[in-house]
């Protein structure tokens, strides 16, 4: 389990050190996806961050009362409720974004990032702090899209911002309906091996930032890292899997 | 009295031979010099204008990417030289030339120097910066008919029309002028007898072996003629049209990307033409050549693994019974 921090790191660490797409490669599949556009990407984004953190504060707040062999479906059963949530939401405020992200706005509910969070953070920790993780792994989320996004969309299609107006409608701006800037894009980029070739490449430069500024590498490790933690009958005992790592990398 | 000279004794390899990988990529840039010259005879002048922009932008992103990397500089090998020529004979000359400049940073950057550098790509950089082009633009399958002006450079009013693949039956040229290469097309393929010289040149030299351009082009051959029921016609206008003679002399043959061993080089060569049928005939693409190769590209460390030739005096049965007991 992680030291006693304060709540600023538990929030700053989910957007570059711990950023989970680029550097825990968490919930690639959606990223890959929507990271067409930035327009989706931003919709995308706000979407998982509340999912993310509404599911982390009431987890954290249950984690006393969730029965370890049963806290999958149980995680799942309080994810699906806040995807409903939201998607009924997405569907009644910014029609045009539920078309555009389509099927990867339910499937918010198998995201890893959400359920990792859970498992590795949300499970063990109280409420506050899970807040603050589940906020700084929405923005980070959020930040690897429009990364990824922006330059896919420039490249890809030649344009940026396409479609924004979906998004500030809800405050009534509809003016504003995105950039026109390549008259004959590469198209490629916004197909599938642009997404993993940009993904690649942006993933290279996020390890490149955090290891520059001197770092350590994102810390799951051991039993922390297991998703069989919980009910592992080594757990916690001097046979572990953990310890067992400790004495090699000692000897 | 022991002389100094002969204890001086110095680490394997005693015989060197003289082939080095620029003589190599230097004979494979003299065989492609007949189809240059074809190209530009067929398609004018902007045809070696084009291969020269692609050249001097793929030498200038391998030599940018070995600073940047900082690893010592290798355009001296020529190779880049090579992917240059490749790529822009995989092109339509009637194409702008920034386009074929992001084919060749792709090609290079990417493809190649992302992954090591020469010897190290796992697949073809010009195969790969040419579907690189083909996904993002349309005006690769815009072909440059012949006769568009020898002196055109714009490119932008050459005529364009459908490949001898994507047309229908009036439109078709006669085999001789498909031979000759007075057809549409992209800037090298056209030209067979070209493209076969410089083969011949690269067999001779010891340069590439005959295997893989011959059973690629043969199993081409046999399908096309089980698919066409016989028709001689049809199956030559299968094999001269498109990148097939090109693909399978000047890329199939890539020493990076393709096997070793002689077994290894007929199964990647018979799969390379089972794929480019399975495109022409029942794809929705015209052109299959350069996805069949990129595919076998990929299946090449496979084949490397299925058809390592045993050390001579192996006992067979010995090990397959040591395997058993393990």
């Amino acid at each position: 389990m992680a030291e006693k921090k304060s709540l600023g790191k538990e929030f700053s660490k989910g957007i570059i050190r711990e950023n989970p797409v680029l550097r825990l490669v968490l919930g690639t599949c959606p990223t890959l996806a929507v990271s067409v556009a930035v327009t989706n990407a931003i919709g995308m984004g706000i979407a998982a961050t509340l999912v993310l953190v509404c599911s982390n504060v009431v987890i954290s707040a249950l984690r006393k009362i969730i029965p370890s062999k049963i806290r999958i479906p149980a995680y799942i059963v309080v994810i699906a409720s806040f995807v409903t949530i939201v998607q009924m939401l997405v569907k009644a405020f910014v029609p045009a974004l539920n078309d555009a992200l389509g099927v990867y706005l339910p499937l918010i509910v198998v995201n890893c990032i959400i359920l990792g969070r859970a498992e590795a953070y949300a499970g063990k920790n109280p409420v506050g702090a899970s807040f603050f993780d589940g906020l700084g792994m929405g923005v980070g989320f959020t930040f690897a899209l429009i990364v990824m996004a922006t330059i896919r969309e420039i490249i890809g299609s030649g344009t940026f911002l396409e479609g924004i107006d979906s998004l500030t409608a809800l405050f009534g701006a509809t003016s504003f309906t995105g950039f026109k800037l390549l008259e004959n894009p590469i198209g490629v980029m916004v197909m599938a091996p642009g997404g993993f070739l940009v993904f690649g490449l942006v993933m290279a430069l996020a390890n490149k930032v955090a290891e520059g500024r001197g770092k350590p590498k994102a810390e799951l490790k051991g039993c922390d890292a297991c998703p069989m933690a919980h009910s592992c009958s080594l757990h916690g005992t001097e046979e572990s899997c953990e310890n067992k790592e400790k004495e090699e990398s000692a000897s | 009295m022991i002389n100094g000279k002969m204890l001086n004794v110095s680490i394997s390899p005693h015989l060197r031979t003289t082939v080095t990988t620029r003589r190599i990529m230097l004979d494979v840039i003299i065989a492609l010099c007949p189809a240059l010259i074809a190209s530009t005879v067929i398609f004018g002048l902007r045809a070696l204008l084009l291969t020269l922009v692609s050249v001097a932008a793929c030498v200038f992103f391998e030599y940018i990417m070995r600073k940047i990397l900082k690893k010592n500089n290798t355009i001296g090998d020529l190779s880049a030289v090579v992917t240059g020529m490749l790529l822009a004979f995989n092109c339509p000359s009637g194409i702008p030339f920034w386009m074929i400049i992001a084919g060749d940073a792709f090609a290079i950057i990417i493809v190649k120097q992302c992954f090591g550098g020469i010897g190290q790509n796992f697949v073809n950089p010009a195969i790969a910066g040419r579907i690189f082009m083909l996904l993002s633009f349309g005006q690769m399958s815009k072909w440059t008919q012949p006769g568009a002006g020898f002196m055109n450079l714009g490119g932008v009013e050459a005529l364009t029309g459908a490949t001898p693949l994507a047309a229908s039956a009036e439109e078709l040229p006669t085999l001789t002028d498909m031979l000759i290469g007075m057809r549409g097309g992209c800037l090298g393929e056209t030209c067979i007898l070209a493209i076969l010289a410089g083969g011949l040149y690269l067999v001779i030299r010891k340069v590439i072996s005959p295997l893989i351009p011959c059973v690629y082009i043969g199993s081409v051959a046999v399908v096309m003629l089980i698919a066409g029921k016989g028709d001689f016609t049809y199956t030559a206008y299968q094999l001269l049209s498109g990148g097939l003679v090109l693909g399978a002399v000047f890329m199939a043959t890539d020493y990076t990307t393709s096997p070793i061993s002689k077994k290894g080089k007929v199964i990647f060569a018979i799969g390379c033409g089972l794929i480019t049928c399975l495109i022409r005939l029942a794809g929705s693409l015209p052109e299959g050549v350069s996805y069949s190769i990129i595919l076998m590209n990929i299946f090449t460390p496979l084949i490397e693994r299925l058809t390592t030739p045993k050390p001579f005096g192996t006992p067979k049965k010995e090990k397959k019974a040591k395997e058993e007991t393990a």
